[in-house]
């Protein structure tokens, strides 16, 4: 593919708001899992709460998209200056050539489960809810949308835990096809019932802070985020060493809703179609951001797969441990956290994993480590057999 | 913004419907000819034969309309499924399952059924799709409130001009029980289908060229029908349904944003 430049990134989850804090906590290896105190929830799990997100007010003229997810979504595009940015190129290229392209899982789906147990005695939902201001799926792009005064085509993708790693393929493509010029692409998924009950139900939750690629590993930990990039041709982008986006891989396992393929077969064919599309031997990837969920069968399945594009030396972990799995919004998150990997030379080592599985054959990190990076790649993989993988690299000098 | 200056082109091999008084391509097309009446026929949701029988069971209506609308338009081009891209297009996947489980959370004991919990993805047709005809290339699943269906057209046609391989469309929605259809009105169950591909194939029935626009949609004259195309976010592609029904060229803007449309330029395969 051609490469784009993510000329703008930012990503707010438990671990920080914005990129400073974010990086901070990866480097000083601090962690955000706490046992859920999430609205009414009694189940035994620990999550990744993004804190004081009843503070944040949406604007006025937006008041009917008011939801948990919205105002995480708010929150943040504004960090590090990424709505002004975003402003700032549409004033540049025109509103109506910016695409909108985001992930989520749920949505604003809280709302929906809060109107339920408020309805009426005649079963009616109470007056003011608004389903297509904050559950629908297409709620998440039409508010950023507007938030950010952009124009131009926009959708949600919808791919449980792989959502906001593909919108970056479909922008890509969209840019490719001269529909746009560029594109706003990330991922917004907030806490809320379905997903701690449903997970739970799956018994796919963990009791404590999950532990990717443990021998003791027992599932997940549900976080939520907000990650957000703005994609350019790399040619309009002054920054000559920009973080780019040189490869995507997309492929179906064909096998289950909710389990992977035990070889991780289609996790293996989206790592190679994004290498393919980067132009990549796979020994000129320098470091891994896994899928790495903490579940028994998705870490076996993904090491299987990476082991066999890889082998058994490329430096690979899951940043789940430190933020938990924030399901749509963790494509969009991870990819971000690859460009901080790239931009500052740091392979952050999996935390809450202490003794790493030996059946799972892959370099899996478990202190940080520092080094000069130029091709990362980020896994993502979903319920329906929905597998993405990323390729970013920077290229210290431009070359 | 100045239209055919887009790369989003595409044949279309093959075409699957279904909806009220539409129980396929083939009676639809007469139907969209007025060759035949429309008449308010509800929509019989066929048992996914291609799924594996415990697979089969676990399928709500909305995966069911889904694949018998993809299933007929990839017969209809006779290519196989097994390495098909595809892209699944609703505005709200399944609103049985969603009433389920906000039901479910609204008591005390928040018990939900895992089966309904891994079914409530937006992706589940996709990954229900994938499993029923062993496709293993990419396949997505995406949303734009009542302009799905031109969202899920535009990634298609430029998944089209990315790669030059066929993919198939597939845009959808079944209508919600209450209390949720008082807030999300979805006048019945839709879907159709179309199996798009650079080159026309034998049979093809018609050349597509996309560009944005922001002139309003097209309505349909026959009141049955446009209750239809206003009444379900995949339904809104039903005048571009009819000009092919029809064989007939020419224009036709399709609803999709609050503020922007899509001009699809329609040539007819001899």
């Amino acid at each position: 593919m051609k490469p784009l430049a993510l000329s703008q990134f930012t990503a707010t989850s438990a671990i920080g708001r914005g990129l400073a804090e974010t990086l901070a906590a990866l480097s000083e290896r601090r962690g955000a899992l706490a046992p859920c105190a999430f609205e009414t929830v009694a189940l035994a799990t620990c999550v990744g709460e993004v804190g004081q997100l009843e503070a944040v007010r949406l604007p006025a003229a937006l008041a009917r998209f008011e939801c948990r997810n919205h105002r995480l979504a708010l929150l943040g595009l504004e960090q590090d200056g990424f709505s002004a940015a975003v402003r700032r190129c549409a004033a540049r290229r025109g509103a109506a050539r910016i695409g909108v392209l985001l992930g989520t899982s749920t949505s604003g789906m809280l709302q929906t489960e809060l109107a339920y147990r408020a309805r009426t005695p005649a079963g009616a939902l109470p007056p003011g809810f608004d389903y297509a201001a904050t559950h629908n799926p297409y709620a998440l792009a039409d508010f950023v949308r507007r938030v950010l005064g952009l124009e131009g085509p926009a959708a949600v993708i919808s791919t449980a835990c792989s959502s906001s790693a593909k919108v970056f393929g479909a922008a890509a493509r969209m840019i490719g096809a001269g529909l746009i010029d560029a594109a706003v692409v990330g991922g917004v998924d907030s806490l809320c019932l379905t997903t701690l009950y449903g997970f739970h139900a799956l018994q796919l939750t963990a009791r404590e802070p999950c532990r990717p690629f443990d021998v003791a590993r027992a599932g997940i930990s549900i976080g939520e985020a907000a990650a957000f990039a703005l994609l350019e041709p790399l040619e309009d982008v002054a920054d000559p060493e920009a973080i780019r986006l040189t490869g995507v891989g997309e492929s179906s396992d064909a096998y289950h809703m909710s389990s992977p393929h035990p070889d991780g077969r289609g996790a293996l064919a989206a790592m190679r179609q994004a290498l393919d599309s980067a132009g990549l031997e796979a020994r000129q990837i320098e470091y891994i951001n896994l899928h790495g969920t903490g579940t028994a069968s998705n870490d076996s399945a993904e090491a299987r797969a990476v082991s066999t594009l890889f082998g058994h030396t490329v430096p690979a972990s899951s940043t789940k441990g430190a933020t938990g799995h924030t399901l749509g919004a963790a494509g969009a998150l991870e990819a971000v956290i690859c460009a901080l990997s790239l931009r500052h030379g740091l392979l952050p080592g999996g935390l809450n994993t202490t003794a790493v599985d030996p059946a799972l054959e892959v370099d899996y990190l478990t202190e940080t480590r520092r080094a000069p990076l130029t091709r990362v790649l980020s896994n993502s993989f979903g319920f329906g057999g929905s597998n993405c993988s990323l390729v970013l690299e920077r290229h210290p000098g431009g070359a | 913004m100045t239209a055919g200056t887009t790369g989003l082109k595409a044949y279309v091999r093959g075409i699957g419907l279904l909806g009220p008084g539409l129980a396929d391509w083939t009676l639809g097309a007469a139907v969209l000819r007025g060759e035949r009446p429309h008449t308010s026929t509800p929509v019989e949701l066929p048992a996914p034969a291609a799924l594996p029988s415990a697979e089969r069971r676990r399928t709500g209506a909305t995966v069911r309309l889904a694949l018998a609308a993809g299933l007929e338009a990839l017969h209809g081009a006779g290519l196989e499924g097994s390495g098909l891209a595809t892209v699944f297009a609703s505005s709200g996947g399944d609103g049985a399952i969603c009433d389920e489980i906000c039901s479910a959370l609204a008591t005390p004991e928040r018990q939900i059924s895992p089966t309904r919990f891994h079914n409530s993805v937006h992706n589940a047709a996709s990954g229900y799709w994938s499993i029923a005809l062993g496709a293993t290339a990419a396949s997505t699943a995406l949303a734009a409130y009542d302009g799905s269906f031109v969202a899920g057209l535009l990634e298609a046609l430029s998944q089209l001009a990315s790669t030059g391989r066929p993919v198939l469309l597939v845009a959808y929605e079944t209508d919600y029980p209450e209390p949720l259809r008082t807030a999300r009105p979805i006048a019945a169950p839709f879907a159709t289908a179309l199996l798009l591909d650079a080159n026309p194939g034998a049979h093809a029935a018609a050349h597509l060229q996309a560009s944005l626009t922001g002139q309003p949609a097209d309505t349909l004259p026959e009141s049955s029908l446009e209750a239809l195309r206003a009444g379900v976010p995949a339904a809104r592609a039903l005048p571009l349904l009819k000009r092919i029904a029809r064989c007939e060229g020419g224009r036709v803007v399709l609803d999709y944003l609050n503020d922007l449309r899509l001009a699809v330029n329609i040539t007819p395969c001899p």
